[in-house]
């Protein structure tokens, strides 16, 4: 069969299509990874069945220890399928712990890369309080190891990432992302929940996209790399990320650059993403930096 | 939610593999197949939707009229439909069969 006939994005192997799980083994080298605390011991939610929600066994909270390019490394993946992703205690408490477990080995000498598969709405509004101090840790967490070894969020799609887990993503050492996926603080239906319709149109897929989408921030620079949907293609970005170890200056650093950049906006019309766009990436693309593509 | 617990004496084939296959979403759920001593086979049903139970027995006794395999099931449901968690149940069965 001349499978050169076959168009290039039906031969891509997806990662969306891939479970949490699954995703974060395509990123292992073959053989390497092992679960840490797996769906067999049980370590669910206490808080859901009391509100008449089925748990789920991991908590939605896949956590495997293996190696990158034959680097040190834990991915802690987000099941976007269960309750959208969101934080509770224990899958806070996983993720947390693993991204301490590796700060631990990275300070004796064993450097340690962090991979993060966020796809979610932040933190489990069933868990209150507890889901909060979830995400504040998984954040000092991320905030402690990134000091010895790089912490790589990806949000792939289709849930995204938002609410707090976008503050989180936010203090990671790289960010790669899909056209699919999105990142933003507020999603889009809060956004209009909360202000209506004319200030954010959730219905409106383009300009979700034109704003929140992966492509956008990216371009903007407030994200990495762009991929494509293929298991290969984002393997090898975080694996380049894994090797590149810790940038210069984490993004979450440049307090004044931003400050800057948002001070010279014009708020007075509505801002077009792609002036957005090359308004705060102008550094970036002069200096070869930004988006693969 | 409603707690559903079914016995199966008759399953007595011994499995040495265990597997955990989808997930606790709207309209899907989750389930871990173990390996259990012969005759006490097990299946137990975390479900968030109540009034079922006669539904759930139905498509377990047909899964088990086909499945001699001694083991331990636990579900977690989201509302699967019973084709859903017929197909969830076989999918289980292939991964241990493997």
């Amino acid at each position: 069969m001349n499978t050169n006939l076959i168009p290039a994005f039906v031969r891509r192997n997806s990662f969306i299509e891939l479970s949490a799980r699954a995703r974060a083994e395509s990123l292992m080298d073959p053989g390497s990874a092992r679960e840490l605390v797996g769906p067999f011991d049980r370590i669910e939610s206490p808080w859901l069945p009391m509100q008449g929600i089925a748990p789920e066994f991991d908590d939605g909270c896949i956590v495997l220890k293996g190696t990158i390019g034959g680097e040190p490394a834990v991915v802690a993946a987000l099941e976007g399928g269960f309750q959208a992703g969101s934080m509770g205690e224990v899958s806070g408490a996983k993720m947390s712990t693993a991204l301490d477990l590796a700060t631990r080995d990275s300070k004796n000498g064993t450097k340690t890369a962090a991979v993060l598969l966020l796809e979610t709405g932040g933190v489990r509004l069933q868990e209150a309080n507890l889901g909060l101090a979830a995400i504040a840790e998984v954040m000092a967490s991320m905030r402690a190891l990134r000091e010895y070894a790089p912490v790589i969020t990806v949000t792939a799609g289709t849930v995204g990432c938002f609410g707090g887990m976008s503050l989180a993503a936010g203090l990671s050492s790289y960010i790669i992302m899909t056209r699919e996926a999105r990142l933003g603080l507020n999603g889009p239906e809060v956004i209009e929940q909360e202000s209506g319709t004319e200030e954010f149109d959730s219905s409106d897929r383009a300009l979700v996209w034109a704003i929140n989408g992966g492509e956008q921030r990216v371009g903007m620079g407030v994200a990495d790399e762009l991929c494509l949907d293929d298991v290969g293609e984002i393997a090898a970005a975080v694996k380049k990320c894994v090797m590149a170890g810790l940038p210069a200056t984490h993004r979450s650093q440049q307090v004044e650059p931003y400050r800057k950049r948002i001070a010279s906006l014009n708020v007075t019309e509505q801002i077009d993403p792609l002036v957005l766009r090359e308004a705060w990436n102008h550094e970036r693309y002069s200096s070869g930096k930004g988006g693969s593509r | 939610m409603e707690q559903l617990e079914f016995d199966y004496p008759e399953a007595n084939r011994r499995v040495s593999k265990r597997a955990h296959v989808g997930v606790a979403g709207s309209g899907d759920m989750e389930l871990l197949m173990e390996p259990a001593e012969a005759g006490v086979a097990h299946v137990s049903i975390l479900t968030s939707v109540n009034g079922f139970e006669k539904s759930w027995k139905a498509v377990i006794d047909r899964f088990f009229a086909h499945f001699d395999g001694a083991v331990r099931i636990e579900i977690n449901d989201g509302g699967a439909t019973p084709g859903s968690v017929m197909l969830r149940l076989e999918q289980a069965v292939e991964a241990i069969d493997q």
